[in-house]
């Protein structure tokens, strides 16, 4: 990959995104079990959970804070980076952030605030209704981003507008209920409630190996291995393949994934291990498991599952239906006003409108598309396939570990239920060495999702190369530098707070039973 | 869905400037006190416990307030997307800058008191030093920089080129009055907010500042008037303005003139209230102080932020951010807005959304309500920073 403006700027974006997903999944997990842990102690007054939601709360904000820093960069780098992108797709990807700035963020960061400095000013269920108020917030913000998300996998309610140069909204509806952002969310909090969950059961472990904290650790592991295979299974069985087949472009991000280059007989075979070669086109070395992915894939034993080369000569349709698109588009657009254009364009781009962006994929071999040569077509066509040995083993290294999770989950499950969580040392020592796994399983989920929707930025509609701003490479390099060098430093500080935080353990919790109802609070003051 | 034609387009359009203007008014005033706090810091407080009552006076409710910041950009990007598109990218480096202080910002309140080390502890101060002022100095100096008219242009496909939006540009002399009018104004919200939540020696420090920060924002701003009317020259639509027509800046004439940016004032005075606000609120503020009076100070700083912002606001309606190198390309409130039906959407959110918002942000102020407790800090209790 050379390193002009666009690569630069996909670089700065994937660093920037990979980064802040170091942090979410916990926020997401831990703050939900964070609320579990507290309400058992509501219920039962014993303060022992108030002191477990206390000390992995300190866990949760070290985390939360670079989460939140991060956050900002996420949103306002479209603008930065993505200033064509942003003027393009903003009328419907702009309201699912706001949405979630007001629906959830101000819900989140509000009573984060109380969470930490309330626990002396709050009744035991006020207090309890802030730690939900920031779980609840936290979810409801991982909704809004995948519904903009999703859009962009799945850009369904909206269209062109050429009065305008830009897509607008058509179905505020069609865009929430996206079947591809529902999926990838009830995905995407499963990951993190396991990510959640296997760093309280990893943790645990440790002081259950050091003969630490016993009564806390025994009771955080017990609800993580519950809540986290629960989730784990979740991940997995309810995973977003649902949303792999709605799209043209989900099926060619399912053929990389598999390295599929031909469609086969249904139902098709899975292709347990090999190497894909994309110059050569061809996958090597495959190890085959008969009808599996046909059946994942369709759950049907008759549904095809296409390859990679005919989607690409699909694509080449599509190209060629684009570039009818962008000519009807300017004869609009050349028209002094929208009534008076030909009704011949009109009606062209009517039919075809949809298929503008794949005209665009020619800007990359020719200024003007109605310019474009077969070759050019067939290069374009081409490029439609994203990175085949990236998605294969990033896609396989998830879902391996995404098995592991469930059993690693349901083997302490079944020893806490046996009250024998600590006779097996070496169980406890893979539950400490598996604490990095679920990072490495979402970041490679982001992967799958993002490098896998290349070479589009929003998918049909508007290729990434198209969507950045008109920089400098050298300005664009210079805050890649900056960026990475505060990251950094933030990791290397939030991490060494982390493994001080632990290290260190809980706080002795000897104070009384809080009071139940605020009345009681101002009483025993 | 024919549900969004119950309010006109061109009705939604102004109803959403005026909430662009209530939520950067939102950040400046709750957030703003956060970082007037965090610019304060080093000169209120002499020890480790001083500074952090300071940082614990914004620690329970500065996460909450930076959300306005949040929300605003999400805002804009929803609806105003040529605007986003436009300001983000074209303040390119002065937003990495921006980012930068903001990312300091969080971690050094979370991990600045988590270990004991004074160079660890001193380190993070400069952090939240650094975290309150560049924002507070680079929001004021691109405000500055859209009064004179920015560097950019469209082409027919919508592209936005920059004609030299370099950093060093952006730091002209009008601009960086701009930008102190904003670092004064905001060091006098933080003072009075510290007079509210503190009590001591701390107190009387941010009495002191917190005066000498208001006086400068009043003759700052006046000054910034002045120059504004005899040195900046101002941008008018020359051709007719269609109010509810698609979303095209390339559609309309533009013309730059001395004194255009007075030419509201002169047709609505009415309008003359958010300036006066902007000059006498400042001074109401020092008086308040001078006389001890926080919370009342408080109130009076958040009033002149709201008329300074405000007369920002209406001097350049309907322009939102005029270009200077092709006067056309402007973008102003008829012609740079989402969609009708986007408009609309974010409308019904934000009428369910902001009075929930209101309320329970209420709630956690009166929860958290009264002086911080410096022995409280000492003991360890309460979870504090």
């Amino acid at each position: 990959m050379e390193l002009d403006i666009v690569a630069l700027s996909r670089l700065q974006f994937a660093t920037t995104a990979l980064f802040h997903f170091l942090f979410v999944p916990l926020t997401l997990g831990l703050s939900v079990l964070l609320a579990i842990m507290e309400t058992v102690y509501v219920m039962t007054g014993r303060t022992i959970w108030r002191q477990m939601t206390k000390f992995w709360g300190v866990l949760f904000g070290i985390n939360f804070v670079v989460g939140v820093a991060t956050g900002i960069v996420m949103e306002f780098q479209f603008g930065m980076n993505w200033s064509y992108y942003s003027q393009y797709v903003g009328d419907i990807f702009g309201a699912p952030l706001a949405i979630e700035g007001m629906m959830a963020f101000f819900l989140e960061a509000t009573f984060v605030g109380l969470f930490f400095f309330g626990w002396d000013r709050l009744s035991k269920i006020g207090h309890l209704a802030a730690t939900w108020a920031v779980a609840l917030g936290s979810n409801f913000s991982a909704l809004w981003i995948l519904i903009a998300n999703g859009w962009m996998q799945n850009p369904v309610g909206s269209a062109f507008n050429p009065e305008t140069m830009r897509m607008e909204i058509t179905s505020f509806f069609d865009v929430m209920f996206n079947p591809v952002a529902q999926a990838k969310f009830v995905h995407t909090v499963s990951a993190g409630y396991v990510t959640a969950s296997i760093f309280v059961l990893g943790v645990s472990a440790w002081y259950l190996l050091n003969g630490r904290h016993l009564k806390l650790a025994r009771r955080s592991m017990t609800v993580a291995a519950s809540f986290g295979l629960a989730a784990s299974l979740s991940v997995v069985v309810l995973g977003d393949e649902s949303g792999y087949l709605t799209t043209e472009h989900q099926r060619m991000k399912m053929a990389a994934m598999e390295g599929m280059w031909h469609t086969e007989p249904a139902p098709a075979a899975f292709n347990l291990i090999g190497l894909p070669d994309q110059r050569a086109r061809e996958t090597h070395f495959a190890v085959q498991v008969p009808g599996v992915l046909g059946l994942i894939g369709t759950r049907s034993l008759t549904r095809e599952i296409p390859g990679i080369f005919d989607l690409v000569e699909e694509a080449k349709d599509h190209i060629r239906d684009g570039i009818r698109a962008y000519d009807a588009l300017q004869a609009i657009r050349a028209a002094p006003n929208g009534d008076a254009a030909p009704a011949e364009a009109k009606a062209t781009f009517g039919d075809l409108g949809h298929r503008l962006g794949y005209a665009l994929l020619l800007l990359r071999y020719v200024e003007d598309p109605r310019r474009a040569t077969e070759a050019d077509i067939e290069k374009a066509a081409w490029d439609t396939v994203p990175n085949v040995p990236t998605m294969f083993f990033a896609f396989r290294t998830m879902v391996g570990l995404g098995f592991f999770f469930i059993l690693l989950t349901g083997t302490f499950f079944w020893l806490s239920a046996r009250r024998a969580l600590d006779r097996r040392r070496w169980l406890l020592r893979v539950a400490v060495i598996a604490i990095p796994l679920p990072w490495l399983a979402a970041e490679l989920g982001w992967v799958v999702a993002e490098v896998g929707r290349q070479p589009w930025s929003i998918e049909g509609v508007l290729p990434t190369a198209a969507a950045v701003s008109n920089l400098g490479a050298s300005t664009v390099l210079t805050t890649l530098l900056g960026f990475i060098a505060i990251y950094t430093c933030l990791f290397i500080v939030e991490m060494g707070l982390m493994l001080r935080a632990i290290r260190k353990g809980p706080d002795p919790d000897t104070g009384p039973e809080a009071p139940l109802a605020p009345g009681a609070l101002v009483a025993a003051e | 869905m024919i549900l969004h034609d119950l309010i006109a387009y061109d009705t939604l359009r102004l109803i959403w400037w005026v909430l662009l203007g209530v939520l950067l008014i939102g950040f400046a005033v709750m957030d703003g006190f956060d970082l007037g706090t965090q610019i304060l810091l080093p000169f209120v407080a002499e020890n480790d416990l001083e500074r952090r009552v300071v940082i614990n006076a914004v620690g329970p409710v500065w996460e909450g307030n930076q959300v306005w910041l949040i929300l605003g950009g999400g805002a804009i990007f929803a609806a105003w997307p040529p605007l986003y598109a436009v300001s983000f990218s074209g303040f390119y480096l002065a937003m990495f800058l921006i980012l930068f202080a903001l990312i300091l910002r969080p971690v050094g309140f979370k991990y600045r008191s988590k270990r004991e080390g004074p160079g660890w502890r001193a380190g993070w101060d400069w952090g939240l030093f650094v975290g309150g002022l560049v924002p507070a100095l680079v929001v004021g100096v691109a405000v500055g920089n859209v009064l004179r008219g920015v560097p950019f242009r469209f082409d027919d496909a919508m592209r936005i080129f920059y004609d030299g939006t370099t950093l060093f540009e952006l730091l002209n002399p009008f601009a960086l009055l701009a930008g102190l009018i904003s670092v004064a104004m905001l060091t006098m919200h933080g003072a009075a907010w510290l007079m509210l939540k503190t009590s001591g020696p701390v107190e009387t420090r941010a009495r002191g500042y917190g005066i000498s920060a208001a006086l400068l924002t009043a003759i700052l701003y006046a000054l910034a008037g002045i120059w504004l009317w005899l040195g900046v020259d101002g941008y008018a639509v020359t051709s007719t303005v269609v109010t509810d027509g698609p979303s095209n800046p390339l559609a309309k004439s533009v013309e730059v003139a001395a004194g255009a940016w007075f030419r509201n004032y002169e047709a609505h005075p009415w309008m003359m209230v958010a300036p006066a606000l902007g000059l006498a609120g400042p001074l109401i503020a020092a008086g308040l102080m001078a006389l001890g009076r926080g919370g009342l100070a408080l109130l009076a700083s958040g009033l002149s932020i709201f008329g300074i912002v405000a007369s920002v606001g209406l001097a350049m309606f309907p322009f939102i951010l005029p270009s200077s190198v092709d006067p056309r390309s402007s973008l102003t409130v008829w012609d740079a807005s989402s969609s009708h039906m986007t408009l609309f959407v974010m409308l019904a959110a934000t009428v369910i959304f902001l009075p929930l918002i209101i309320a329970y942000t209420t709630w956690v102020y009166r929860v958290l309500w009264g002086k911080v407790d410096a022995r409280a800090i000492q003991d360890g209790r309460g979870h504090s920073y």
